[in-house]
């Protein structure tokens, strides 16, 4: 696979047959990843985690994917506990754990951090959240969780509903599903619109990108609900957050009369967008799609480790 | 008091240096600070023309820059301003290049992001670098956040 020994930045830096790869290999690799198996494809390797922003689900699945996999992790997990405090910069964080490791993943609060840490690492580096910029293992994540819905990632309607303009899943995720040619509807706030640069990325992709800001309209004849969490820490100022804060949330009465094979998906954590009585009903599929980062991130990591796969 | 005809006021040549020709009316000090970037006007004399009336009858402004070559990056990087712009460089009084400034795939280093979230905007020691995503009109794109941008002047330090 052509990620070998290479860095996954942005999800642009992998095309549809490597994309289809790395899901196919997750899709093998989930007996792994509930611990029915384990496979030893990364025995030896250390993996670095510099989680520089808060995460759970992010780095705990990256964590769980590597030990699966028989190799080992050395973590940040609190940038407040490292020399970052210290006013270290982040290249200087970089090339130190670098050397230390085989591969190294980073959550970083800032744009563009992930293509700075690539630049000056040694070893390949793994965006996992960068600032509002990009998190492509979520966008594999959530497409490994559409193909396991719909056996495919093509020709669906796609509702993506919430904060468009700072949440970096759904940067990665448009680039995504445009490419695999699917008609995207836009679901916002109008603050929090998709803006023109992500735009602009997908234009002549393939795929469809309409608005709709109408969700009981945008639902007419979905296969996916895609709901993102309004994000409180990428608002510039506090009142700007409160004025979208629970403004739109999905309860059993909102999915009355869509398909019965429409499936919800949310990268997590909820706040009050999904009322927990969805997570009875058999569109939820979130929990599972958090499940699917395990071996989605398996996966990928073997193909960068070179563990064959 | 001088008498006579009236007193030449336009810019004497120069014996070593860079003269850009063909900026857009007005944008001579803009150039200026693209090229300034390196610190060139420390050893250089720099003369400025405004509003000058080219052969073609429209208006100019012309920049020289004594003492100095100025370097590709920072000449191609005036495409961005001035893509009309042409660079000579001269040598003991005579025109020893002259070319046309091209627009370059990367501007590295001299234009700041916009996106005041991006990496490049911390204190992190690394230069800002753009592609060119688009020629006309030039849209460019921050290699690290993504960022586009094509309005260029209130980018430049």
């Amino acid at each position: 696979m052509r990620l070998a020994g290479g860095d996954l930045v942005a999800i642009e830096d992998l095309d549809r047959p490597v994309i289809e790869e790395l899901l196919e290999s997750a899709r093998g690799l989930i007996p792994a990843a509930e611990g029915k198996v384990a496979p030893r494809t990364l025995d030896g390797k250390l993996v670095a985690m510099a989680f520089l922003e808060p995460s759970t689900r992010t780095r705990l699945s990256f964590e769980a994917a590597v030990q699966r996999l028989g190799g080992r992790c050395v973590t940040i997990a609190d940038p407040a506990a490292t020399s970052i405090r210290k006013g270290e910069t982040l290249s200087d964080t970089i090339r130190m754990i670098s050397s230390y490791s085989d591969a190294l993943v980073l959550r970083h609060p800032r744009s563009g951090a992930a293509r700075l840490a690539a630049d000056v690492s040694d070893r390949p580096v793994i965006n996992a959240g960068d600032g509002s910029h990009q998190h492509p293992t979520q966008t594999l994540t959530d497409l490994a969780a559409i193909h396991e819905a719909h056996g495919t990632l093509s020709g669906l309607r796609i509702v993506i509903l919430g904060d468009l303009k700072y949440g970096r899943a759904v940067h990665s995720l448009i680039w995504a599903l445009a490419l695999f040619g699917n008609e995207i509807v836009l679901t916002s706030p109008p603050s929090l619109r998709l803006p023109e640069s992500a735009r602009q990325r997908v234009r002549g992709l393939g795929g469809r990108i309409q608005e709709e800001p109408e969700l009981a309209q945008a639902l007419a004849g979905a296969d996916i609900l895609y709901v993102t969490r309004i994000q409180r820490e990428r608002f510039p100022d506090e009142t700007e957050y409160r004025k979208v804060a629970g403004s739109y949330r999905i309860d059993p009465t909102t999915l009355d009369g869509v398909r019965p094979g429409l499936r919800v998906l949310h990268p997590l954590p909820r706040l009050g967008e999904i009322a927990p009585e969805v997570d009875r009903t058999p569109h939820a599929l979130y929990f599972r799609q958090a499940f699917l980062g395990v071996p989605v991130r398996m996966a990928l990591l073997q193909a960068i480790l070179g563990g064959g796969t | 008091m001088e008498s006579g005809p009236a007193r030449e006021l336009k810019i004497t040549p120069i014996r070593n240096g860079t003269v850009i020709d063909h900026i857009p009316d007005g944008l001579a000090l803009e150039v200026l600070r693209i090229i300034g970037g390196s610190g060139l006007h420390r050893n250089s004399t720099v003369s400025i023309a405004m509003h000058v009336r080219s052969a073609k009858q429209e208006w100019k402004d012309i920049l020289k820059v004594e003492n100095v070559e100025i370097s590709d990056r920072a000449a191609n990087a005036i495409a961005l301003l001035a893509p009309s712009a042409t660079i000579s460089i001269i040598r003991d009084f005579a025109v020893r290049e002259k070319h046309p400034v091209t627009l370059p795939d990367r501007i590295d280093g001299i234009l700041r992001c916009p996106n005041l979230e991006c990496i490049t905007n911390l204190t992190e020691p690394v230069e800002t670098s753009f592609e060119v995503v688009h020629h006309r009109p030039i849209r460019l794109r921050c290699r690290y956040c993504d960022e586009p941008v094509t309005d260029f002047l209130p980018q430049l330090p």
